[in-house]
């Protein structure tokens, strides 16, 4: 997200990062959207895990997702008001292209307008802490 | 009914505390008074415990249960995984302790004191990952502002309701029965107090558009047990024994506690169906065989897939069955008796256990007539109770 207006400072809480999911977390951080691959059998799997559940291997490679998919179930938080969100946030299941879902926000639409089978694309989004996270706006067009 | 040994369980003995919105005893403490009067219902010593089960997150250590009932030596323990998803796995469990021999009186206890330590409704942003816990919920929903159970589970249940046609509204009546029980359950956090479908119309969103505020169950205080033992040992005890006909567990691969979005179709739950098709199997019996339900209900969406899951109704007809009153006291398929975890008290489903107890016994204060099989239901474990 460039621009040349001052952005305010994050307020989204940082995600928790365990081992086996540093990687998605630090490629977040670079602007990328990745998921492990298996490195012997090419099967893809999110949230990650350390060993392949369709070979067992314990080789993975990370990979670079298109970013698109589509929105498969969404709700929006209201009370208690979410921690670290100004206005309640879209949540979303979002199932993208290359058959894997994960958890994230739906952003740029107005209340109400959101819904299951909206074609959506990633963006990024800073942490208060210096992570950023995944989040899908509605494709253009 | 060639599954199990020869050897059979039943339940004899069930307690608990006062549910309350707030207590000053210690969940321990809470523990320990409710695990007395399973044993002093079911007319036991302490001595004769051998076997103790509680859920993986359970505040209540084992040792301190021994140091305050008194248990001489313990032959077995476990703590079971999943969070509520865990109550009717402790059926399974202490049945399967039981008829294996491995131990003979297994006590079972969930204790809960929410607004002291801990609220299970506040937003949780930080904290280790806790295995046990069976969710990712905090890994891959946190960071996204979906911070409470009532999220995590909304977003479950959002899909299936849209695919369904099912909106807020359709769950009004299920809140409405829950909650009619509740008012003529003195135990109950809602004793006295129905409320109309208006009411809960009324009540502010919480997860919009799934769940209401009288769509939750609530943040209490409060402890329940229950006793465990062989059928045989049973009938020389002090009440009617409650067998446990059949119980199973179901956790498919890629299924999560609440935060389960990652299986195939998310209009149905997999652990659900997969527990139901083993605990008919095991029981050989069907889903008509079943005079009252209790079904985990921590959020009314959950009692509507699991009506479906169990064979009640079919596949996204769950409303319907609602609407059309099966669930009342009169109806086809009287369902959370007590109130429910809505409306008696969230004690993470111990309290849906004990309720189908009292349905066998014939001892409920919502007494459903001619009860022969209760089901009760955590989705990824349930159990068949009948008469002995």
């Amino acid at each position: 997200m460039t621009s040349t207006t001052q952005q305010p400072a994050a307020t989204r809480p940082d995600p928790i990062v365990t081992a086996d999911a540093a990687f998605f977390w630090e490629g977040a951080r670079r602007g990328e959207l990745l998921a492990q691959r298996c490195a012997d059998c090419g099967n893809l799997a999110h949230p990650p895990r350390p060993m392949c559940p369709a070979c067992h291997s314990v080789h993975r490679e990370e990979v670079r997702l298109s970013g698109r998919g589509e929105v498969y179930s969404w709700i929006i938080p209201r009370h208690p008001p979410a921690l670290g969100f100004a206005q309640p946030p879209v949540v979303a299941v979002i199932q993208l292209e290359e058959g894997i879902r994960l958890v994230s926000n739906v952003v740029g639409v107005a209340d109400g307008q959101v819904a299951i089978g909206m074609q959506v694309e990633v963006q990024f989004e800073p942490t208060v802490g210096g992570y950023a996270v995944p989040v899908f706006r509605p494709c253009a067009g | 009914m060639g599954a199990y040994a020869a050897r059979r369980a039943a339940i004899v003995g069930i307690g608990q505390t006062v549910f309350s919105r707030k207590d000053d005893r210690s969940e321990l403490q809470l523990a320990a008074e409710a695990a007395h009067a399973a044993l002093d219902d079911a007319g036991l010593k302490s001595a004769d415990i051998d076997g103790m089960m509680t859920y993986a997150i359970d505040p209540t250590d084992e040792i301190g249960m021994i140091r305050c009932l008194g248990v001489t030596d313990l032959a077995f323990t476990t703590r079971l995984p999943g969070a509520g998803a865990a109550a009717a796995a402790t059926i399974h469990q202490a049945m399967a302790a039981v008829i294996s021999g491995v131990c003979e009186v297994v006590l079972v206890w969930r204790s809960i004191n929410q607004g002291v330590n801990y609220r299970y409704g506040k937003p949780q942003t930080g904290g280790a990952w806790q295995a046990g816990s069976g969710t990712g919920s905090l890994l891959w929903c946190m960071p996204f502002g979906a911070q409470t159970p009532a999220t995590w589970a909304a977003l479950a249940s959002q899909r299936y309701m849209e695919t369904f046609g099912v909106t807020n509204r359709d769950l009004a009546p299920l809140s409405v029965v829950q909650r009619k029980y509740a008012a003529t359950n003195p135990a109950a956090l809602f004793y006295g107090r129905p409320i109309t479908p208006e009411d809960h119309q009324q009540s502010k969103w919480i997860v919009e558009p799934v769940l209401r505020l009288l769509d939750c169950c609530q943040e209490n205080a409060g402890a329940v047990a229950f006793v465990v033992t062989t059928l045989e040992r049973a009938r020389d005890l002090r009440q009617v024994p409650v067998r446990i006909v059949a119980a199973a567990q179901s956790i498919p691969f890629n299924v999560e506690v609440i935060s389960n979005y990652y299986h195939e179709d998310l209009t149905q739950m997999p652990e659900a169906v997969g527990t139901s098709r083993r605990l008919y199997a095991c029981a050989g019996l069907t889903p008509k065989d079943i005079q009252v339900a209790e079904l985990y209900d921590a959020f009314t969406p959950q009692v509507l897939m699991q009506l479906e899951a169990f064979g009640f109704c079919g596949k996204g007809e769950g409303r319907d069955f609602v609407a059309a009153g099966h669930l009342e006291p009169d109806g086809q398929l009287p369902v959370n008796t007590h109130g429910g975890l809505i409306g008696e008290a969230y004690i993470h489903g111990m309290n849906t256990i004990t309720e189908g107890v009292r349905q066998v016994r014939g001892t409920a204060v919502n007494q459903v007539r001619n009860v022969q099989h209760a089901l009760v239901s955590s989705a990824m474990a349930a159990a068949i109770l009948g008469r002995a």
